[in-house]
């Protein structure tokens, strides 16, 4: 009865986080067989930087999702930043002033939506559809619907650029994804997000600060988003008013996939990662076999369906 | 009281919960034409009984008769089709609907082709309506009328389906005087109506004035039933609280220190009235009352999670003002509320992270990078001095039995260290050996000087712990007992609100 308490009895890996990881290694598995060159070096490399287009906002959608909420304007904040950024390079601001900018704004829009959504209990869902209206709105008068072009070498660098074999996008995916697990992980932070997910009361009566967590996770989202507007807007050398239509509900099925739960309280920067790999691998691989983009959401769609219908069997 | 035949009848029901037995060869009659009251401490067993009979749970043995014929596969749905009608305390109405569209839910009036024929419905309801005497508009939204008119809607749904036996559930307990005296005479015509009614209640007045017979529980059994005219108030009462108390609350008379909290003249609106208290270091003080006194709210008071319309709250010598939950904290008090799953835990989480949540201040660096190492360390220390089971820091909560969840709770109370300990029923529904448990750590906090205040239905724990016992009614202080000077009898006297009359 004495037996001595120890930590190590129930992993940290249970049978539930592989799943995706799974689902992934399936998926690539028939693509290879269809078509060899999936499973090229370049073609992988491929992959992750066209995922981490999708992959980096969904990182912020995790942290987002995980307090309960959710954020349907980062496809709206990457445009407007994208393009307020893209104004700064024009008018000869430096580069790494401009991208600064660019995140700081990212980080007030976020912020701002958080506001909302606390001080004033708009619900998450309510909110964020408000704002992507908005955001979006601003970013065609600010445009006049027209692109903004010819942004400069040195810009280009954080969508084109490489460090070494790996596109420097998918570094920055990297150092983000290590970040945003570090936070959730490790830190003080990272366990109030966990607890005002699972039960926002008991959060409260324990002592932390619930509004806080929230505003907090919507700047974070707003601020992956930014980053994110850098990065499409460097790899076309311009700044479309259309960047990123749709892209939260890519972030969202990312997350999904990933085996967070909708309801907040639970779910891992890991499985967002791969849940993002599943759709990006599916784009890629679609498009390596010949099929028609037209079938990519069909084949989307479906493995989303498969995906959630398969965790509620338990 | 003229014949009345015999409607439904449970014999020797039996529920079981993990660890607790909710029923016990519970048997019963409901008859036509008279009133059965169902009277029993918080946790006696009433609401299971109900929600047997009312198809939500299932029963474990035993039998449930409707006119001589068994019930076997019952669910809600079948429970009313059958005539059994039951007004829960939170009613059961559609808010943005009108009356009549309530009373009528799901056999609407239609036109045709799905039209609802609105002046049809209205005239079907407000027919409902008069057969108990009430006059109503049947046309305004439910979300507009007060809490007895809903009451009336619910009862006007339940007769339109043609419910034979109605069951409420304290159905005074948020009704002024006026109005529950005109919920008594609408109890009357629908036992002149020949319905059989089950009336759950708190208060004994209001039991000898509405009930034919009564049957009274205490920890899932019957332990006393009979015609009101003939038992009275004093012996029902007497029914309700005959526990023995046995040598289960390791009581130790400790010395208590410096005054640590004192309310004075808390108010809250229709929640609170002038409450005032003090509690000092080192002492246990239970604050003991049936559902609905206002005890919960005190302590939310305390911690500032509501606001309050006056008094003060002391904490140290120094007025509190403006707490929250996390001030609270860092000044020392922790509040456990009562409702673990929903107000308490983390289920999803692991016994340690729900462990250290309201104390990772101290267990991180200035980046707010939490020391697992050291968390560890100090969550396996309490997981081992309150025996939590399964001894392992990363089990999800959800899959813990309902003792360890509250000393995993408690594990997270008493490691931020408090001063002021408030504990809502720490050990409701959870077994007798994690009881025993939670009842040595509150004796081994006392001897280190935390000030304790307990907040119990349970009357003997309440005399079985305490240093000073206090009795609330109607968000009202009663009572104020010494350990020694407190009785079953007494304390529940003025937990009634019919004690100190005399």
């Amino acid at each position: 009865m004495t037996t001595s308490p120890h930590y190590k009895t129930y992993p940290a890996i249970t049978v539930e986080k592989l799943k995706p990881l799974v689902g992934l290694f399936l998926l690539s598995s028939i693509l290879t067989f269809l078509n060899p060159r999936f499973l090229t070096l370049a073609n992988i490399m491929n992959v992750f930087r066209q995922t981490s287009v999708n992959a980096i906002p969904a990182i912020g959608m995790t942290f987002v999702i995980l307090t309960g909420g959710i954020d349907l304007s980062v496809g709206s904040v990457l445009a407007l930043t994208g393009a307020i950024v893209a104004y700064m390079l024009r008018a000869g601001v430096n580069v790494l002033v401009s991208v600064a900018g660019g995140v700081a704004l990212g980080v007030l829009l976020g912020a701002l939506t958080g506001l909302i959504i606390t001080k004033q209990k708009v619900p998450p869902f309510i909110a964020t559809l408000a704002f992507m209206a908005i955001y979006r709105g601003a970013t065609m008068v600010l445009t006049g619907g027209q692109p903004i072009t010819g942004l400069g070498d040195s810009f280009a660098f954080i969508g084109c650029g490489y460090v070494g074999p790996v596109p420097f996008p998918v570094l920055l995916l990297a150092v983000i994804s290590i970040g945003g697990w570090f936070i959730l992980a490790k830190t003080r932070f990272g366990e109030h997000i966990y607890a005002t997910g699972g039960n926002e009361d008991a959060a409260y009566l324990s002592g932390v600060s619930v509004h806080g967590v929230k505003a907090s996770v919507y700047a974070i989202s707003g601020l992956l988003a930014a980053v994110c507007g850098m990065v499409v807007a460097s790899r076309l050398d311009s700044a479309q008013p259309v960047a990123g239509l749709g892209l939260e509900l890519d972030a969202i099925a990312a997350v999904i996939l990933g085996g967070t739960s909708l309801s907040g309280g639970k779910g891992h920067i890991p499985g967002t990662l791969i849940g993002a790999l599943i759709i990006g691998v599916i784009n890629n691989g679609l498009n390596l076999i010949g099929l028609s983009s037209f079938y990519q959401q069909l084949v989307k769609g479906g493995v989303i369906l498969v995906a959630v219908l398969l965790d509620r069997r338990k | 009281m003229s014949e009345s035949e015999l409607l439904m009848e449970a014999v020797n029901l039996e529920k079981h919960f993990p660890g607790v037995k909710a029923l016990d060869k519970v048997s019963l009659q409901v008859k036509s034409g008279e009133v059965l009251g169902l009277v029993g401490e918080n946790g006696a067993g009433k609401s299971t009984l109900v929600k047997i009979i009312g198809g939500v749970y299932p029963k474990d043995a035993g039998e449930l008769r409707l006119n001589g014929k068994p019930l076997t596969h019952l669910s809600p749905g079948i429970a009313q089709r059958l005539g059994i009608a039951i007004m829960h305390q939170e009613l059961n109405l559609v808010p943005y609907l009108s009356v009549a569209q309530n009373i009528l839910l799901g056999r609407e009036s239609t036109r045709g082709t799905g039209i609802l024929d609105r002046r049809a419905m209205d005239r079907r309801a407000q027919a409902v309506l008069a057969t108990l005497g009430v006059s109503l508009d049947t046309r305004r939204l439910v979300a507009e009328l007060s809490i007895a008119e809903k009451q009336l809607v619910e009862i006007a749904k339940a007769l339109s389906r043609d419910a034979k036996i109605i069951i409420m559930d304290e159905p005074t307990a948020a009704l002024t005087r006026k109005e529950a005296e005109n919920l008594f005479r609408i109890i009357k015509e629908l036992k002149r109506q020949k319905k059989g009614l089950i009336y759950i209640t708190h208060r004994i007045e209001e039991l000898v004035k509405v009930a034919d017979r009564v049957v009274v529980l205490r920890d899932g059994r019957i332990v006393g039933e009979g015609q009101i005219a003939e038992l009275g108030p004093a012996q029902i009462i007497k029914m309700m609280v005959g526990r023995e108390i046995n040598e289960q609350y390791p009581y130790c008379a400790g010395t208590p220190g410096r005054e640590v909290l004192r309310l004075e003249n808390i108010r809250r609106d229709g929640v609170l009235r002038d409450v005032s208290l003090c509690l000092r270091a080192g002492e246990v003080v239970s604050i003991f009352g049936l559902v609905g006194a206002g005890r919960t709210e005190l302590a939310r008071a305390i911690i500032g999670v509501d606001k309050i319309s006056g008094g003060r709250v002391i904490v140290d010598g120094e007025v509190a003002g403006g707490l929250t939950p996390q001030r609270a904290i860092s000044k020392g008090i922790f509040y456990l509320p009562e409702d673990r799953k929903n107000q308490g835990l983390f289920l999803e989480r692991s016994i340690r992270s729900n462990t250290i949540v309201s104390s990772l201040r101290r267990l991180s660096n200035w980046g707010g990078v939490i020391d697992y190492d050291k968390a560890n360390r100090m969550v396996v220390d309490y997981v081992q001095r309150l025996s939590i089971h399964p001894p392992a820091i990363l089990r999800v909560c959800k899959h813990l039995s309902g003792g360890n969840q509250q000393k995993v709770l408690l594990a997270r109370a008493v490691m931020t260290k408090p001063c002021i300990l408030i504990l809502d029923e720490p050990t409701r529904g959870i077994d007798v050996g994690s009881k025993t448990e939670i009842y040595n750590l509150i004796n081994k906090l006392k001897a280190d000087g935390v000030g304790i205040i307990v907040i119990t239905s349970d009357l003997p724990e309440a005399l079985g712990i305490s240093d000073r016992l206090f009795v609330m009614h109607e968000g009202r202080i009663t009572a104020q007992l010494a350990h020694s000077e407190a009785d079953q009898e007494r304390v529940m006297e003025f937990a009634l609100g019919t004690g100190g009359k005399s």
